[in-house]
């Protein structure tokens, strides 16, 4: 068969052609080159297609399964709707990197070494870093450079464990493991770091809300979902993560009810999500990771759907905060309705993609007996409700009138979001549709009479807790304190103390290091430097002339001892 | 709440905010209610139980709602906290 090339080759030439074009053609690269890519993706066959030898290690850049196949595909759809989304309003060097950053993102999903994965890993902390600045103010750039560091700090412990694994068995291929030595801890944390996992969730929603409209739309999608597919590959069933994502799950309800930024509450809640799909991962058993998987797919399109959303404010009001915003459904209906699908999805609404994936992750916590585990997930099911659900749609479109009259989104982006919302609805009603993709055989049913009426009961009564609750959540001109406050705060004060310390001894040093080299001067001067004092008496040791006799002397001598060494 | 025609208002009079409201608590009745011809098979017995949805949904909120504000007296700062921060550097 012909040699395929990789499909995130397809999306760095793209995104090296969006450069270099204008006008159409420059469009139909944006729009075709995805759908190039998902043809590829589909024409991967299981097992290793292509392989070559570097430095003595088997390097496996293409390696197929249904698992892969399904992260990628998702991968290109996002591409493809972003694309869309963005193509008439983003810089063109946006859009490149967004498309480069895709491209690492489907170069990880095949990844079939090691090596293929951990540069393909960098590829995307790279790009994704340039679609944060992009944002184009003071605080993306200070943004993106704390993102940066954070992306290439996780990629050293990252390559630190690849090292060790490689040293240790042998091999570079991509296969299960669990945290059970240095090496292996290692690769799980570097890949935690980029699922924004506990302590250092901060920099996702650091960094997220301020890339531009269109950015965020690209960032919401690859870098945590890459994480949960690298979880699913190298650590299913540690057991670990099963705190973890219940840690995150909650961390994310909490700190985005807190929030007042329309952006950062959506950042908060990828977190959320995320913590769903790594708790399902740490349950391991074949329904949990097809959840798992099921769930990354779906929330790809309705986390990338309510970025769109909210984007599509951001870009026709200039303003983010749910303090500014309100009563825009009058003139933003589409925008209204488009947001209201992805918010329903989210929150696991019955029809929509939400309930058919998340409920695989809680059956799969019933069927291990993990009682608190199923519990806490369905008490997170309410409070995705309250947080994402309904609190972004309310404050947002609803709640008071801002006075605000914006035009309803561009039509591209608006094509890009019914395209969404419709792909919410389809899975929500037809799940066998990717039922059929995951990487396990599926024998749930997703509808059932009894089920579908417990979480109406659970997210309705969210509601009716949430307009109850109103009071309690005025929205105030705050931001919420994270762990990145030690580095933010702390670690700049500390750094400051030291640079204080390190200026004061420099000073103190200045003085005596003078008066030192003054007197040095005087000693080099005496015994090194003239052969005589003005009174031409001789002083210098090293001034001294010699005869000419006693040097042939010394020669004389040194040859023979050299020679006498030599023979010796 | 999902459909509002473009008419000016419409949504937000407090007529029909009124009805919304008596909408609202007819639907969250009638999920309850309708427990009593649908059964609900728990997992674990417990959430089986009459109305446990509801009451577990409400109280998770109410739990979550409360800890939030709590943490909040805690956690939040002014938002230029971290920018002022930077301009005194």
């Amino acid at each position: 068969m012909i040699e395929l090339i990789s499909p995130s080759y397809i999306l760095i030439a793209a995104a090296i052609l969006i450069g270099l074009t204008r006008g159409l053609l420059r469009t139909a690269i944006i729009l075709g080159a995805p759908l190039l890519t998902l043809v590829v993706i589909w024409l991967i066959p299981d097992g290793v297609v292509t392989t070559f030898s570097f430095l003595g290690y088997q390097i496996e850049p293409l390696e197929g399964s249904p698992l892969r196949r399904l992260f990628a595909t998702i991968f290109a759809l996002m591409a493809f709707a972003g694309g869309l989304y963005a193509f008439r309003q983003a810089r063109w060097y946006e859009l490149a990197a967004a498309y480069a950053y895709a491209a690492g993102a489907v170069g990880v999903s095949f990844a079939g070494d090691l090596i293929t994965f951990f540069l393909y890993w960098e590829f995307m902390a790279l790009f994704s870093t340039i679609v944060v600045w992009c944002g184009g103010t003071s605080g993306a750039r200070a943004a993106g450079i704390r993102y940066a560091v954070m992306h290439f700090l996780g990629g050293i412990i990252l390559k630190v464990g690849i090292l060790g694994v490689v040293i240790s068995t042998g091999s570079v291929d991509v296969r299960p493991m669990l945290a059970s030595d240095f090496s292996t801890w290692m690769i799980l944390i570097g890949i935690l770091i980029n699922a924004a996992a506990p302590p250092v969730s901060a920099w996702l929603t650091d960094a997220y809300p301020e890339a531009s409209p269109t950015g965020s739309v690209f960032l919401s999608a690859f870098t945590t979902k890459t994480a949960v597919l690298a979880l699913i590959m190298l650590f299913p069933g540690e057991p670990i993560l099963i705190y973890v994502g219940i840690y995150m799950v909650m961390y994310g309800i909490i700190y985005a009810l807190l929030e007042n930024d329309a952006r950062r509450i959506l950042a908060y809640s990828i977190v959320n999500q995320v913590g769903f799909m790594v708790c399902a991962i740490g349950i391991g058993t074949q329904m949990a990771l097809n959840g798992a998987a099921a769930h990354a797919f779906a929330h790809i399109i309705y986390k990338g759907l309510l970025f769109m959303s909210a984007g599509a404010v951001i870009y026709r009001t200039g303003k983010g905060k749910c303090t500014e915003l309100g009563g825009l459904f009058r003139t933003m209906p589409l925008t209204a309705v488009c947001g209201i699908i992805g918010a329903l999805a989210i929150s696991g609404f019955p029809l929509t993609s939400g309930f058919t994936t998340k409920t695989m992750i809680s059956q799969a916590a019933a069927d291990q007996n993990l009682v608190p585990i199923y519990f806490l997930l369905a008490a997170a099911s309410a409070g995705v409700f309250l947080h994402a659900g309904i609190k972004f749609p309310w404050f947002v479109f609803f709640q008071r009138d801002s006075g605000l009259r914006p035009k309803d989104a561009p039509w591209n982006m608006s094509a890009a979001m019914i395209l969404f919302s419709l792909l919410c609805l389809l899975i929500g009603i037809f799940p066998q549709l990717l039922y059929d993709f995951l990487p396990y055989p599926v024998e749930y049913k997703a509808y059932k009479a009894g089920k579908v009426l417990f979480y109406l009961q659970l997210l309705l009564f969210s509601g009716l807790a949430f307009f109850l609750l109103l009071p309690l959540m005025r929205r105030t001109l705050t931001i919420s304190l994270d762990t990145d406050w030690l580095w933010r705060i702390v670690l700049n004060k500390v750094a400051n103390v030291i640079y204080v310390a390190l200026a004061v001894i420099g000073k103190a040093m200045e003085v005596r290091v003078r008066t030192a080299l003054v007197a040095f001067g005087e000693f080099a001067g005496l015994h090194f430097g003239s052969k005589q004092k003005e009174d031409r008496e001789q002083q210098g040791i090293f001034a001294l002339t010699w005869s000419i006799g006693a040097t042939a002397l010394w020669v004389a001598i040194l040859l023979t001892g050299f020679m006498v060494a030599y023979f010796i | 709440m999902n459909d509002r025609p473009k008419e000016e208002h419409w949504l937000v009079r407090s007529d029909t905010i009124r009805l919304l409201w008596k909408v609202f608590i007819a639907v969250l009745a009638l999920t309850v209610l309708a427990q009593s011809v649908i059964g609900v098979k728990g997992y674990f017995g417990v959430d089986g139980w009459f109305g446990f949805g509801a009451a577990f949904g409400f109280l998770s909120c109410l739990i979550m709602v409360v800890v939030a504000k709590g943490l909040g007296f805690v956690l939040k700062r002014d938002e230029n906290y971290y920018s002022g921060q930077n301009q005194d550097d």
